[in-house]
C-alpha cells in the first residue's frame, strides 16, 4: 500500500531491475537494469549484469516502466499565505506521489512572487521538499496588470518562467512589453489566455448546460481571442511565448497553424480537459469548477488530437488546492481549480490505453518537453545525470479514494475514480521520494 | 393514483407529467379553502416550515406563508438582512443550524444558481425551490400551468409565446420547461441579447419576431425586464425595449382571440406590457396570484407525505 513516509530514505545505490526503461530523448525503450549512485545514473545494464554492491538497494520492477522524473510545470503551491491549502512540503509531497519530480510554481501566491525575495523564499522551502521546485515570477508587478515586475532580479533569484496565471495580462501593449523584456533574460513568458470582458463572473462554459443550469457561461471566444492574440505577439516580437491550460478545439487549432507558421509557441492542457466535459458538473458539482471551464465533446476530443500530433507540447496539472471553505459553497461563489498531481499519470495512461498516445509521446508530454520549455535539466536518462526516475505500473489498478490524497487539499473531480496504471517509485536525485514497492 | 414521491421540490426539470398533473389536481382541490370564511384546515398541524429568502419577494414569500397557515403549519421566516448571512456563515452552516431546530420543510429563495440543491445535499429537511439565480422558480412555473389548465382546459397543443428577458429569467426556464412537458408549444422573442444559448434544447423555439411569436399564440406570457440589468449593454433603453418588444394592444391581434395574456410580476407598466393590455379581460395575471396559493398549498401537502394516503 501508499507508503509516502518510506521517503526520504537514501541509499548510496539503488539498482532498478528487470524494467522497462524508456527514454525517447536518448531513443532507449528496452528491458534491462538501472544503477544509480551517489544520486546520478551510474549506468545501464543487461538484466542481471549489474554490479553488486554492499548497501545496494534493488527492486525487482519486472513489468514495469522506468521513465525519466515527470516534470509538471503548471501547479499552485499556496505557499506563502495559503497555506492552509497547501504548503511546499505537502505540494511537492503531492507531486512524489502521482511520480513527479519536479513542479513550476505559479506565482499567484499571497504575497505574489513577484521580486525576489520571494522567490528566494520559495526555493529556500523547497529544499527539504519531496521534488525540485522552479518558481514562476509574475509578469506585472503584484499581478495587478500594469507594470512589468522586475524580471531580471526574479532570475537571478531562480524563477525559470514568467506568468500572471489566473488573473490574465488584459493590455496587450503590457503583454508585448513584457515578451520583449523577457527577451534579455532568456525568461520563457506563459500565458493565461482569457479575454475577461467576456468571461466575467462566469461559471462554467456557455451552452445549453449552463443556460439549462442558469449558471453565467464563459463562450469559448473568451480563450480564443487571447490565444490569437498572444500567438500574434510572439510571432510579431518573436519571443517564445507558452500557451497554459488550453481547453477549446479552436484554440488548439490556432496554435497548431502558428506553429506550421514556425512561431516560437508552446502549449500545455491539462488532464481534466481530456478526460472530463462540463457534464461532470452534473447537480452544481464544485469540484468541476475550474477555469477555463470544462468543455464539450468536440473540444476535448481536440486536446486529445492537439497532444497526440504535436499542436499540444505538455500535460501540466494545473493543481490548485482549495479547502472545503472555497467549494462546499454557492456554486457561483466557489473557487475555481482542482488538484491533480496524484491524477495525472492514470488520466495520462488512460489515453495511452486508448491508443491516443503511446508511451514515449506521453514521456514527451510529461517530462521531456517540460523540461526543454522550461530550460532546465532532467527529461532524459542520461548516464552521469541526476537520478530523477519515475517508475510507473501500468497494470496497477486502484481507487482514487479520499484517504488516499496525499495533497493537503482534496478538491478533486475523480475522486471514486477507478484507475488502471499508476507511479508506484518515485525518486530524486538518488532519493526514494514515493514508493509503494518492497525492495 | 400516482404517487408523489419527491423529497424536494428543486426545479420544473425533476418533475414528471404525472408528478405536475398530480400537482395540479391536488391544488385545484386546495383551492376552495381560500373560498371559505374560515380559510384553515388542520392538515398540515404541527409542521415546522421555515422561508429563507436571500433575496427580496413579496409575492412567493406571502404566497407561501398562507399557503402553510391556511394548512396549519407553524411558520417562520427569515430574510437575508436579518440573518447570519451579514455575518458571514455560510449557506451550508445556516442550514445545519435551522435543521438543528428540526423543520419540516425550508423553502428557500436566493440569488445563486443551485443553492436549493446544495442544501438539499446537507440537511434533513425538504427543500422549495422559491427560485433561484436564473436557474428555476418551479412553484412558479406550476402555478402558471394551473392558471392555463383552469382556463383552456387542457395544456396540450396550446401555442405559449414567452416575450422577454429569458436569460435571466427563471420563471421562463421553468415554464419552457413545465409547457413543454405538458404538451404545450413554447415559442419565445425578446431581443438576442437576452435569448440564452442552447435554449432550444429546454424545449422552446426561438422565433424571428415579435409577430411571428404571437402568431395564433393561446397564451401570451410577457416577463419582467429587471431595470438593475441596464448597467450591462444588453439592449439601449427601456422605450426602444417598448417600442420593439413590448406587448401591446396593436400586436396582441396576432394572437387568437381568446388569447390569455400572464406576467409572472411585478409589473414594468408600459414597458414590457401595456396597461390596457394588463387590465384586459384577456389578462389572468391576478389568477396566477390566487393560485399560486393553492399551488403552493399542493407542493407544501404533498412532499410531507399527502400523496402517500392518495
Amino acid at each position: 500500500m501508499t507508503n509516502p513516509s518510506a521517503g526520504n530514505t537514501s541509499a548510496t545505490a539503488l539498482l532498478l531491475k528487470n524494467g522497462r526503461i524508456i527514454d525517447p530523448k536518448n531513443g532507449r525503450d528496452e528491458t534491462g537494469d538501472l544503477l544509480v549512485e551517489h544520486g546520478k545514473i551510474a549506468g545501464f545494464f543487461p538484466s542481471g549484469q549489474a554490479p553488486k554492491s554492499d548497501g545496494m538497494k534493488s527492486f525487482d520492477l519486472t513489468g514495469k516502466w522506468i521513465l525519466p522524473g515527470l516534470i509538471d510545470m503548471h501547479v499552485h503551491l499556496r505557499e506563502p499565505g495559503e497555506e492552509y491549502k497547501e504548503t511546499i512540503m505537502s505540494g511537492t509531497r503531492a507531486a512524489a506521489a502521482g511520480g513527479f519530480t519536479a513542479v513550476a510554481c505559479m506565482p499567484n501566491t499571497n504575497p505574489v512572487n513577484d521580486n525576489q525575495a520571494i522567490t528566494s523564499l520559495i526555493l529556500d522551502k523547497a529544499e527539504k521538499g519531496y521534488a525540485r521546485v522552479y518558481p514562476i515570477g509574475c509578469i506585472s508587478k503584484g499581478g495587478k496588470g500594469k507594470m512589468l515586475a522586475e524580471f531580471g532580479e526574479m532570475k537571478e533569484a531562480g524563477v525559470v518562467a514568467l506568468s500572471d496565471d489566473g488573473r490574465p495580462v488584459a493590455n496587450s501593449q503590457l503583454m508585448r512589453r513584457a515578451l520583449e523584456y523577457a527577451g534579455n533574460y532568456n525568461l520563457l513568458v506563459i500565458c493565461h489566455s482569457e479575454e475577461l470582458a467576456l468571461s466575467e463572473n462566469g461559471a462554467m462554459n456557455e451552452g445549453a448546460l449552463s443556460t439549462k443550469l442558469g449558471l453565467r457561461g464563459i463562450p469559448r471566444s473568451a480563450e480564443e481571442i487571447m490565444v490569437y492574440r498572444d500567438l500574434s505577439l510572439a510571432e510579431y516580437t518573436g519571443k517564445p511565448i507558452h500557451i497554459a491550460h488550453v481547453s477549446t478545439r479552436e484554440s488548439v487549432s490556432l496554435i497548431r497553424r502558428a506553429k506550421e507558421k514556425g512561431s516560437p509557441v508552446t502549449a500545455e492542457s491539462a488532464p481534466h480537459y481530456f478526460s472530463l466535459t462540463e457534464k461532470a458538473i452534473d447537480s452544481y458539482n464544485t469540484l468541476a469548477k475550474m477555469n477555463p471551464p470544462l468543455r464539450t465533446t468536440d473540444d476535448l476530443l481536440a486536446i486529445r488530437e492537439g497532444l497526440q500530433d504535436g499542436a499540444l507540447d505538455v500535460i501540466a496539472t494545473d493543481h490548485a488546492p482549495h479547502s472545503m471553505l472555497e467549494k462546499d459553497v454557492e456554486f457561483d461563489r466557489a473557487a475555481n481549480g482542482i488538484i491533480g498531481l496524484e491524477t495525472a499519470v492514470p488520466l495520462a495512461m488512460e489515453l495511452v490505453r486508448d491508443n491516443v498516445l503511446d508511451v514515449a509521446r506521453m514521456v514527451e508530454l510529461l517530462s521531456v518537453n517540460p523540461a526543454k520549455i522550461l530550460g532546465v535539466a532532467g527529461g532524459s536518462l542520461s548516464k552521469g545525470a541526476a537520478a530523477d526516475i519515475t517508475v510507473i505500473d501500468p497494470e496497477r489498478e486502484f481507487i482514487y479514494s479520499a484517504d488516499m490524497v496525499v495533497s493537503k487539499s482534496g478538491n478533486s473531480p475523480f475522486l471514486d475514480r477507478k484507475f488502471k496504471g499508476k507511479a508506484v517509485l518515485t525518486i530524486l536525485g538518488g532519493r526514494i521520494t514515493f514508493s509503494e514497492l518492497d525492495s | 393514483m400516482h404517487r408523489f414521491d419527491h423529497k424536494h421540490i428543486l426545479s420544473m426539470e425533476d418533475l414528471s407529467r404525472e408528478d405536475i398533473s398530480l400537482i395540479l389536481q391536488t391544488a385545484e382541490s386546495f383551492k376552495e379553502i381560500s373560498s371559505r370564511p374560515i380559510k384553515k384546515v388542520p392538515t398540515l398541524r404541527g409542521k415546522t416550515i421555515i422561508s429563507l429568502f436571500f433575496e427580496p419577494s413579496t409575492r412567493t414569500r406571502l404566497s407561501f406563508e398562507i399557503a402553510a397557515k391556511r394548512m396549519s403549519a407553524d411558520t417562520f421566516s427569515i430574510a437575508a438582512s436579518t440573518s447570519s448571512a451579514v455575518k458571514g456563515e455560510t449557506l451550508v452552516d445556516t442550514a445545519k443550524n435551522l435543521t438543528a431546530m428540526q423543520p419540516d420543510i425550508i423553502i428557500i429563495r436566493h440569488s445563486f444558481s443551485g443553492s436549493p440543491n446544495l442544501l438539499a445535499k446537507h440537511i434533513s429537511a425538504s427543500i422549495i425551490n422559491a427560485g433561484d439565480g436564473t436557474h428555476e422558480h418551479p412553484s412558479q412555473g406550476l402555478l402558471d400551468l394551473m392558471t392555463v389548465t383552469e382556463q383552456k382546459g387542457d395544456i396540450k397543443g396550446l401555442k405559449v409565446a414567452i416575450i422577454g428577458d429569458i436569460a435571466h429569467s427563471r420563471v421562463a426556464h421553468s415554464d419552457i420547461i413545465g409547457f413543454t412537458k405538458m404538451g404545450a408549444n413554447v415559442h419565445i422573442y425578446g431581443p438576442s441579447t437576452l435569448i440564452p444559448p442552447g435554449i432550444e434544447n429546454l424545449g422552446a423555439t426561438v422565433c424571428c419576431s415579435l409577430q411571428e411569436a404571437l402568431q395564433d399564440a393561446d397564451v401570451v406570457m410577457t416577463l419582467r425586464i429587471q431595470k438593475e440589468r441596464q448597467k450591462d449593454p444588453l439592449f439601449p433603453s427601456l422605450r426602444e425595449y417598448a417600442s420593439f418588444f413590448g406587448v401591446n394592444r396593436r400586436i396582441m391581434e396576432a394572437a387568437k382571440p381568446d388569447a390569455l395574456v400572464m406576467h409572472p410580476g411585478p409589473i414594468n407598466r408600459g414597458v414590457e406590457l401595456d396597461p390596457d393590455i394588463a387590465d384586459s379581460t384577456c389578462s389572468v395575471i391576478l389568477d396566477q396570484v390566487t393560485n399560486g396559493v393553492a399551488v403552493r398549498m399542493a407542493l407544501l401537502y404533498l412532499i410531507i407525505g399527502g400523496g402517500d394516503k392518495t
